[in-house]
């Protein structure tokens, strides 16, 4: 286990309190702005001092709030990469990656390590170029370079992508993909781009109000969120709050829908529906609807339905590719939602 | 023409500004990161000589450094050493009423530097002081530049506390502004005249380097 972090902080009336742990591997702390996720990472680096609680990178104690270590952002050898990245304006690209090797106390050395980077990161032809005078890829690059010069122990990313152009964006992160790979060891990347995270990493923690709500695999945090809010912040559009009935069915109330789930445990408050895994035509979960809406997507529409004769207060969306919407498209439709693609959610 | 009041007014405006720059810069870069409370008050202790009258500065400076006053009694009795009524008297006007410049537009420059570089600095591996020096004090170049040059140009216009700690003595106390009052008080108006022209030669210049270093720094992309 290469990050053991279980903190807690008290920032005004926010609460901070996660625990989590990690491999040698890329951990995403997935959720939206002001929910703790880029405080945790500057607690991990040691711009933000917690409360109480202990932070272990590679074995090495860097905060012990019960031993009194709290290790300077200096000592912590975390690489901690902004989504401004964080140049030095001032200074060329060189000048930036040198001050990355000023850990390295002997010359030879120093030199030799600035210039591998320099190289594999196919910076020398930047080399005398001031920041503003680079494209933002190629600041990221730069950034990315800078840090790893510098050693460091864990790589720590807050929404490194966020600040690109969307096609930009899909290059820089197989580049950042590779480097990971390179790299080895723990990475914590901060982000509230569900897709971003799912691409990059292997477990991914969600967060909302200063707490974990759900932490695990990227594929069984996407398969079942277990609350709402991690529905959501997984892309769930549909969700709505349920009724129990006796026969063990739930009654979606937003929808005016009642759905025979798999065993739903008595904390189910809510149940959420991605919009791709509805199916046309009738099966379990079956119902007659009327098009409130269609809405047209690059490649794809997506459908606004309500039950036929129903007390819907919100409609259900469901996404499908042109080509199949172009032969269903009708004023009422048929649709189910098979028993496995409903997702069952806690409130709390 | 006797050049003393331009030579004296320059070595008390130099010596003045360099005791600001360093006084004003850490002042301000302490004070922007303290606490609210504290930063309110002491902020406006701090500007409190930019909008007194000079005079009152004087009075003020006059209560403690006069000959028999606290300070001023302690060093004459025991350096024997008068702290007015000297040229270098001048100086503790200056910087009293210099401060508040240096230290406001230091601030300004602090308060707008982007934090993240220092975060990103820190887990570097690079010292404080470095990062103090090679990276905070170039990001905010273009502020206290500024401030530091409008401390000067200030020094050397200083006239009320400055007649008040030091008088008017020709060829030992004589700066520029008060050789400009005790001439048109003389009725030498042609001498007051060429001394108006040297004082507006140099506010000029003053300024033109100003607007020249902003010039510059908006063609480099802000940096």
């Amino acid at each position: 286990m290469s990050l053991y972090v279980d903190i807690e902080k008290n920032w005004g009336s926010f609460h901070l309190k996660v625990k989590f742990e990690a491999g040698d591997e890329t951990i995403s702390l997935l959720g939206a702005s002001g929910c703790g996720k880029s405080l945790t990472l500057k607690c991990i680096a040691g711009i933000e001092t917690p409360d109480k609680g202990k932070i272990i990178v590679d074995g090495v104690t860097l905060f012990d709030s019960d031993k009194k270590i709290n290790l300077s952002p200096q000592e912590r050898r975390t690489g901690l990469m902004f989504q401004n990245y964080a140049l030095f304006p001032n200074m060329t690209v060189l000048q930036n990656i040198r001050a990355g090797a000023k850990r390295e106390k002997d010359a030879q050395k120093r030199n030799n390590m600035v210039q591998s980077v320099m190289e594999s990161f196919g910076l020398s032809e930047f080399a005398n170029r001031y920041p503003h005078q680079l494209s933002g890829g190629q600041q990221q690059r730069v950034a990315l370079a800078r840090i790893l010069v510098s050693s460091p122990r864990i790589l720590l990313l807050d929404e490194p992508f966020s600040a690109l152009d969307s096609h930009l964006r899909f290059k820089l992160e197989r580049e950042v993909r590779h480097v990971i790979r390179e790299f080895g060891k723990t990475v914590v990347l901060v982000s509230h781009d569900r897709d971003e995270v799912f691409r990059m990493s292997d477990s991914i923690a969600v967060m909302d109000a200063g707490r974990i709500e759900r932490i695990g695999s990227r594929g069984a945090v996407f398969a079942d969120p277990q609350t709402r809010k991690g529905a959501i912040l997984t892309g769930c559009k549909n969700v709505s709050s349920i009724e129990r009935l006796e026969n063990g069915q739930l009654w979606a109330t937003d929808w005016d829908m009642v759905l025979t789930v798999q065993n739903a445990l008595l904390d189910v408050t809510a149940v959420g529906v991605r919009m791709k895994t509805i199916r046309p035509g009738p099966g379990e979960n079956g119902y007659r609807c009327r098009v409130v809406e269609e809405i047209e997507n690059p490649f794809s529409y997506t459908i606004m339905l309500e039950p036929l004769n129903s007390k819907c207060t919100v409609p259900i969306g469901w996404e499908l590719l042109k080509k199949d919407w172009e032969i269903l498209r009708a004023d009422e439709v048929g649709i189910h939602i098979p028993t496995e693609a409903v997702l069952l959610l806690r409130d709390k | 023409m006797d050049w003393f009041p331009l030579l004296n007014s320059i070595r008390i405006a130099l010596i003045s500004t360099v005791i600001i720059f360093f006084v004003g810069i850490f002042s301000a870069y302490y004070i922007a990161k303290a606490p609210r409370l504290v930063k309110g008050v002491l902020d406006v202790i701090l500007t409190l000589p930019l909008v007194l009258p000079p005079t009152v500065v004087g009075y003020l400076l006059l209560r403690v450094l006069g000959p028999k006053r606290i300070i001023g009694a302690w060093f004459l009795e025991n350096f024997d050493l008068k702290l007015t009524m000297t040229w270098w008297s001048a100086i503790f006007a200056t910087t009293v009423v210099i401060f508040p410049l240096m230290y406001r537009t230091a601030r300004g420059a602090f308060e707008s530097f982007d934090e993240t570089l220092a975060y990103s600095a820190q887990s570097l591996g690079l010292s404080n002081s470095y990062i103090f020096w090679r990276v905070r004090m170039p990001y905010c170049r273009q502020g206290i530049l500024a401030g530091t040059v409008l401390a000067f140009a200030r020094a050397l216009g200083e006239y009320g506390a400055t007649s008040m700690l030091c008088g008017y003595t020709p060829g030992r106390t004589a700066t520029i502004s008060t050789t400009v009052y005790q001439l048109w008080r003389t009725n030498d108006d042609g001498l007051a005249f060429q001394w108006v022209m040297v004082n507006l030669a140099i506010s000029f210049v003053v300024l033109l380097a100003v607007n020249m270093l902003e010039k510059k720094n908006g063609k480099k992309g802000g940096i």
